[in-house]
């Protein structure tokens, strides 16, 4: 079976046999590391993609339900939000953060200066080991203020 | 004969070019055996590097981590990473470039005095002399004298500058972890744990394993599924349905540090002081089994080709993995390579060396194609060996003072440090003939110390008795976790002293200031307690509570002391955090403070809510769901201040701030509650029982 989405603005085929994941179909198929592996129970929010730009765990979603639709990853998400992060030195290993990126990206599209309440709920569900929230959130805000 | 002064990671890679390289297109290569997990510790090295080589920041690549290219620096672990890695460097880097004035002026027939460097190329009174590092060319392989001087602290560039760190950029692009790591024809191996320490494999569904597209191997009970890919590995690995039989047994109760007390041990009395006569008073406080909770799970490739087994890992330590691995397989050292990569935060002794022995036992058993092992979540969670629990019982002498005049800690515990043993490794276990179980010893304070790391107040306390038990045999594996005992160590000091200052009717802050003596430590204190404008609102009460915490990190590294403000009604939430912390030279201010941040949300976090649950089979802690973390909605507002004391060494910041953090919610709990909470986690169901 086969299934055709838009994957971070192009049009692509892919396999996709009933049970196989998006986290493997982008991952392992399409090499796209970005999209991280963390609890695969959609616990942890690692794997985070936009799926017409809403929040998902790419570790609970079934590749073959995407014909049609457009998949955002980590890898392609806007540049400033990037930066961002990068000027606030939000991380430190930094397995989280594609994750955070995402979800900043999701949040931003419909709230372009999200004040620190906005941001907590919107990344709530998205954990960091080595606390790197604080840093997170002033990323965040730092990009809403670009806007 | 001269004693050898050197810093010990010197003296064990004792050449100049064990530790740098020049290369072609003016480049530098740097070679260390401490390795990044976050930490910065990549992008400080460079700085320091750097800044005594007179080179710019983008000339440097790093290699650490590697048993062919790098040195043999021991474990990146305890902090230690810039007062060792870097000090040597810098040794290294200030040798090179005096090697190089030198040569230098015989070339030019000039006095080397009239020569300096800029970003590599020599010159002479700011004019280009045509020579520079690579085209002087000096070999490098020479032994280190140490006599190169240092630059004074006036001469750094880098050194002390937020310099942005140099791994983030590619870690937000996609990038930068061994999990992303593709070697042409890699499968992809599962292992089958066992639930129990020591249990035995008595069945295992084969043909679901084959169904799955997988095959089996199996050496004595360690068995593990063999996938084309991941998906197909976690597939089978599922499907496996193993069944175990005996091993060591578990019960609920035993994930209560209460429930080592008394436990066949091994005892060492570190200090021993005659007791005062007077008020005795007494508390014990603990903590449960933590667990690192690695947000990636651990993940290895191994590859045999029939002669040389090459190891890609995340452990902190590649040539102590190498000794181990060599004595699993039985190949000599020198048949083994194991080459470090980048992995998610660990905080210690996670399951990194655990994958790492499980992949290359799977490499030799299919030699050929590279074999990636990766863990699933619950294997994280049960497998990994923990933080242990630990039972820490203070008894003191008042003094007509209303101050300690004797102090009688013991300590029950877990091993802190199972590093070092092959029998502790998981694979080890499983297969036939498993080593004997190793005694633990607790290492000895005065060297930083396990289960004694932080025991012994940093105050001016007389007549010190000191007693640890360690545990020999504990319901689960247990090793290294950041901080190893001082977490739970300053959190019974300083809630302690804080029930003292309260029968003496003194502030405690006050009362913590008469048993201080250290300058440093006073400074940390005073500064903290003045950013959180302590004087006025320490009592607290009605549900609202100031609390502070002090200590110095194994008593000899940087100083740190927080306040803490929460609210609590039927739970705790944290409102605002101050830290003040020393940790002498700061090599990377942002970098210091990043790391401050880091260990006071981890440390809070372990503080209300965590515990590794236990069962009859073994940990049940097995997801998030079942072992919550501090998330967004609970992280308070945190401001940390990083005092310069001057032109003092650098110490390692990264774990001084959990021990004092957890004291200080601990304290902030106790004057918002009316009453104190001694075991840790301070739940909702503990607050219930306190009030
Ligand atoms: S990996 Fe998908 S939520 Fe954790
Ligand atoms: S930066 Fe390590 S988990 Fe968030």
């Amino acid at each position: 079976m086969a299934v055709a989405f838009t994957l971070n603005g192009a049009a692509i085929t892919v396999p996709a046999e009933p049970g196989d994941l998006l986290i493997d179909t982008l991952r392992t198929g399409c090499g796209l590391t970005g999209t991280r592996y963390g609890c695969g129970e959609e616990q942890c929010g690692a794997c985070l993609v936009l799926i017409d730009g809403a929040p998902a765990h790419a570790c609970g979603r079934e590749t073959a339900t995407l014909e049609g639709r457009a998949v955002t990853t980590a890898e392609a998400i806007p540049a400033a939000i990037r930066d961002a992060f990068l000027a606030e030195q939000a991380g430190q290993c930094g397995y989280c953060l594609s994750g955070m990126l995402v979800a900043a990206t999701a949040l931003l599209a419909r709230n372009p200066s999200p004040d620190r309440a906005a941001i907590v709920e919107a990344l709530d569900g998205n954990l960091c080991r080595c606390g790197s929230h604080p840093r997170i959130i002033a990323a965040i805000l730092r990009a809403g203020r670009a806007a | 004969m001269i004693a050898n002064t050197l810093p010990k990671s010197l003296q064990d890679n004792p050449r100049l070019d064990q530790w740098l390289a020049f290369r072609p297109g003016g480049a530098v290569h740097l070679k260390v055996g401490k390795i990044e997990i976050g930490q910065g510790i990549a992008t400080a090295l460079a700085q320091i590097a750097a800044d005594e080589l007179d080179i710019s920041l983008s000339r440097l690549a790093l290699t650490a981590g590697d048993t062919d290219a790098a040195p043999d620096e021991g474990m990146t672990t305890g902090s230690m990473s810039v007062e060792m890695s870097g000090g040597s460097l810098r040794i290294v880097c200030a040798e090179v470039r005096a090697l190089m004035l030198a040569e230098a002026a015989t070339r030019l027939g000039r006095p080397a005095a009239g020569l300096a460097v800029e970003d590599g190329a020599i010159t002479e009174n700011g004019a280009p002399t045509g020579l520079d590092y690579w085209s002087l060319a000096v070999p490098l392989d020479r032994a280190i004298t140490g006599a190169a001087p240092l630059k004074p602290r006036a001469a750094h560039r880098l050194i002390g500058t937020d310099v942005k760190r140099l791994d983030l950029p590619a870690k937000l692009n996609g990038a930068g972890f061994l999990h992303d790591m593709v070697l042409p024809g890699m499968v992809h191996g599962r292992v089958l744990h066992p639930p129990l320490i020591g249990a035995r494999l008595i069945g295992v569904d084969e043909a679901a394993i084959a169904r799955a597209g997988a095959s089996f191997l199996r050496r004595g009970d360690f068995a593990a599924v063999l996938a084309p890919n991941e998906a197909a590995a976690r597939a089978a690995h599922a499907a496996a349905r193993p069944e175990w039989q005996g091993g060591r047994p578990v019960t609920h109760d035993m994930g209560e540090a209460a429930h080592l007390v008394g436990q066949p041990a091994i005892h060492a009395r570190f200090r021993e002081a005659p007791r005062a006569e007077g008020e005795r008073v007494s508390a014990t406080f603990s903590r449960p089994y933590i667990s690192h909770g690695t947000l990636g799970p651990s993940v290895a490739i191994a590859q045999y080709d029939g002669a040389h087994l090459t190891i890609w890992s995340h452990t902190q330590g590649v040539y102590l993995l190498r000794r181990h691995l060599a004595a699993l397989i039985g190949l000599p050292e020198t048949a083994i390579s194991v080459r470090h990569a980048q992995g998610s935060g660990c905080y210690g002794h996670n399951g990194a060396d655990d994958a790492a022995a499980e992949a290359a036992l799977l490499a030799t058993l299919r030699p050929g194609p590279p074999i990636r092992v990766m863990w699933g979540r619950a294997d994280e969670f049960t497998h990994e060996p923990a933080g242990t629990a630990m039972s820490v019982t203070i008894e003191a002498t008042l003094g007509a003072d209303g101050l300690p005049a004797d102090w009688v800690t013991t300590i029950w515990s877990a091993p802190h440090v199972a590093r070092s043993h092959l029998a502790c490794m998981l694979a080890a276990q499983s297969l036939p003939d498993p080593r004997p179980d190793p005694e633990h010893h607790d290492p000895h304070p005065d060297g930083g110390g396990g289960a004694s790391r932080n025991a012994i107040p940093l105050y001016d306390i007389p007549n010190l008795t000191l007693d640890v038990h360690i545990v020999q045999r504990p319901p689960i594996r247990t090793s290294a976790l950041r901080g190893l005992g001082a977490l739970p160590n300053i959190f019974a000091i300083e809630s302690f002293l804080d029930d003292l200052a309260a029968r003496a009717g003194i502030d405690p802050l006050d009362y913590r200031l008469r048993l201080l003596s250290d300058p440093r430590a006073r400074d940390v204190l005073i500064t903290a307690a003045a950013m959180a404008n302590w004087s006025g609102r320490w009592r607290g009460g009605e549900g609202r509570g100031l609390g502070l915490g002090l200590g110095r990190y194994k008593n000899r590294s940087a100083y740190a002391a927080v306040v803490v403000e929460v609210e609590v009604d039927t739970e705790v939430r944290l409102r605002r955090i101050w830290c003040a912390a020393d940790g002498g030279l700061v090599i990377n201010p942002d970098g210091a403070r990043n790391q401050l941040e880091g260990g006071i949300i981890q440390a809070a976090s372990m503080t209300l809510k965590e515990a590794v649950r236990l069962g009859p089979d073994g940990i049940s802690s097995r997801s998030w769901a079942d072992y919550p973390i501090l998330r967004f909605s609970e992280i308070p507002e945190i401001t940390t201040t990083l005092l310069d004391p001057g032109d003092v060494p650098p110490l390692g910041m990264g774990e001084c701030t959990m021990g004092p953090t957890a004291a200080a919610i601990g304290n902030a709990v106790a004057h918002a509650l009316g009453t104190r909470i001694r075991d840790m986690p301070l739940t909702r169901e503990r607050i219930a029982a306190a009030l």
